[in-house]
């Protein structure tokens, strides 16, 4: 593509998109991230209209004769509306379906309980073979795309196409990557809190409290090595999600640390079996504890106080 | 005189054999099974642009049984066409093979995996709009129960196959009349269904789906019209071929003794009726 044009999801896919035929791009109605491509893929873009389960019957069919839909809907509704379809069409045949998941977490600032996707990473890494991919910005998802589009794994995309200043290590499945050093605490996280966790590290910085941010990138394929690597280098650990606390990342932190006999503090900051108040992002971060300056804090108190949650 | 369609006639019972000596050491759905038999056998050798040779052609017809249970039949037809030794039939429920309850695309001439109602109409629906994508002459069977009819997602899907034109999908109702326990006008009458399915934009006919002559008649020409997709309800009968149980409600999964198995093989042959006295299974 032309090196002036804006490097958006949509034009990422549609040069992909290019590239492959076997790619169709399918909707049940959701086309915020994808206005302009039905224009340019002609037959290759799909909306079946509000019909998430028909979305994804169709798309595990156009899989079965060679095709890798990538599929669009809102997080809550792809993932819980349409669950059984991806269980059964998608995971037990191991179909590469792309499942891409709009406004999940805290993105889905105002809409209210029913549009918060904060149980997805626990739904989709429940299913076998599942990939489950949560960018930390758009440069992230845009380079995260072509991997995982190129894998013949199905795979969930926790669509996060925030702007970021974040400088990213090239993107490979299961592997992590390390955004700030420090010894005091290690913090791991993914997704759309990742740039928020890395301005709070930098704060604490400033007086002399040293952070080590770990960016997962992957949920599955996980990087344990990283989780470890994170656990040994401080000795205690915080993890931070948009995402209840059952079954998301805080617990698959902790699985891995009990599988390598690491014992070691883990606070958890995470949506603890609520949730949470509809609000515009920047206030659901303030009000939720998630913003930098109240990163801060909580990191500050679980770097200082031996991790005890307070 | 002989019937142009001694040799379907004679094929189906062979299938029904087959899914009665399945209804034993752990049985099988046995209704539905022989309730489509005449559907299946008729597509597998009048309809159906496949074969086993032909299996990984994409250009082939493409079979997909939505509601699962009565697989039974299907393993019988595909094992009597010639896609599996028809000796493999008695690996059913073993641990050591995928001959089990529903389908499995492990076994040649599956085509996917069903079990839980209302998925395989929208996979179908995607099977048939790449093979439109990419030019191709396949046209997908899609086999769904009346009881199945009753999910939300059959009817999400009915509507996006009409307005996606899918004109070389064919969607065939098994309509016996029964959910797995009622009488589906009992439960949530579906009446007047194939008047629904035309105002859901389906070229609909209704049928006797054990009438050969009628089932050919229904296939003649695909599409129905063109530009739609094609619908055909096919009345007909749980247990078909076997007096005794045929339209009961209590009989839908059996488990029968060696005995009982004998004595239906005999009642399919058109012997005495046979008397059942194992007790019915209340499966869901």
């Amino acid at each position: 593509m032309s090196g002036l044009a804006e490097r958006t999801y949509s034009t990422v896919l549609r040069e992909l998109a290019s590239a492959d035929p076997r790619i169709v791009v399918v909707t049940a109605e959701n086309r915020a991230a994808i206005r302009d491509l039905p224009d340019r893929l002609g037959d290759r873009f799909i909306d079946v209209g509000i019909c998430e389960q028909t979305m994804i019957g169709m798309a595990a069919g156009m899989a079965l004769r060679g095709r890798i839909p990538v599929v669009h809907a809102l997080a809550t509704f792809l993932t819980l509306r349409a669950f059984e379809f991806i269980r059964d069409d998608v995971g037990i045949a191991g179909l590469p379906v792309k499942l891409v998941g709009g406004v999940p977490g805290f993105l889905s600032d105002a809409n209210g309980p029913t549009h918060q996707a904060i149980e997805d990473i626990a739904l989709m890494r429940g299913i076998p073979g599942m990939h489950v991919v949560c960018p930390a910005d758009e440069s992230e998802l845009l380079e995260a795309l072509p991997v995982v589009l190129a894998s013949p794994a199905p795979t969930y995309i926790r669509f996060n196409a925030s702007r970021t200043d974040l400088a990213h290590t090239p993107f490979e499945l299961g592997r992590a990557e390390l955004l700030t050093e420090g010894d005091d605490l290690a913090v791991l996280s993914a997704g759309l809190l990742v740039p928020h966790v890395k301005a709070a590290a930098d704060l604490l910085r400033e007086e002399g409290i040293g952070v080590r941010v770990t960016n997962l990138r992957t949920i599955v394929p996980l990087d344990e090595q990283a989780i470890v690597g994170a656990a040994r280098a401080c000795g205690r650990l915080a993890v931070v999600e948009d995402h209840l606390l059952a079954g998301g990342i805080y617990q698959v932190v902790c699985e891995v640390l009990v599988r390598h006999r690491l014992s070691v503090p883990v606070v958890p900051i995470g949506l603890d079996g609520r949730w949470f108040r509809p609000a515009l992002l920047p206030d659901v971060l303030d009000r939720e504890g998630f913003s930098a300056p109240r990163l801060a804090e909580r990191f500050r108190r679980a770097a200082t106080n031996g991790g005890n949650p307070s | 005189m002989t019937s142009p369609h001694a040799d379907l006639e004679t094929l189906s019972r062979r299938v029904r054999a087959h899914a009665i000596r399945m209804a034993t050491r752990g049985g099988c759905f046995l209704g539905a099974s022989l309730s489509c038999a005449d559907i299946l056998v008729h597509l597998y050798q009048r309809v159906l642009r496949t074969s086993p040779e032909r299996r990984s052609d994409p250009g082939r017809d493409y079979l997909l049984l939505s509601k699962g249970h009565d697989v039974p039949a299907l393993y019988g037809t595909l094992a009597e066409t010639g896609y599996f030794p028809v000796a493999r039939l008695a690996n059913h429920l073993s641990p050591d093979d995928h001959i089990y309850w529903h389908p499995n695309r492990a076994i040649p001439g599956i085509e996917f995996h069903s079990g839980s109602l209302g998925h395989l109409l929208s996979v179908g629906m995607g099977i048939a709009l790449e093979a439109r994508m990419s030019g191709g002459p396949s046209r997908v069977f899609v086999i769904v129960g009346d009881g199945e009819m009753n999910e939300g997602s059959v009817w999400e899907a009915l509507q996006v196959a009409a307005a996606k034109q899918l004109d070389n999908l064919v969607l065939i109702v098994d309509r016996n009349g029964f959910q797995a326990n009622v009488a589906t006008e009992s439960l949530i009458p579906l009446e007047p269904l194939a008047e629904k399915l035309s105002v859901f934009g389906f070229a609909t006919t209704e049928i006797d789906g054990h009438d050969h002559a009628a089932l050919e008649a229904a296939f003649a020409e695909l599409p129905r019209r063109p530009g739609r997709p094609t619908a055909v309800v096919a009345r007909t009968v749980r247990n078909k071929g076997l007096p005794s149980l045929e339209g009961r409600a209590e009989r839908w999964f059996v488990n029968l003794s060696s005995d009982e198995v004998r004595m239906l093989l005999d009642e399919l042959e058109g012997s005495a009726r046979a008397d059942i006295r194992s007790e019915p299974l209340v499966v869901r």
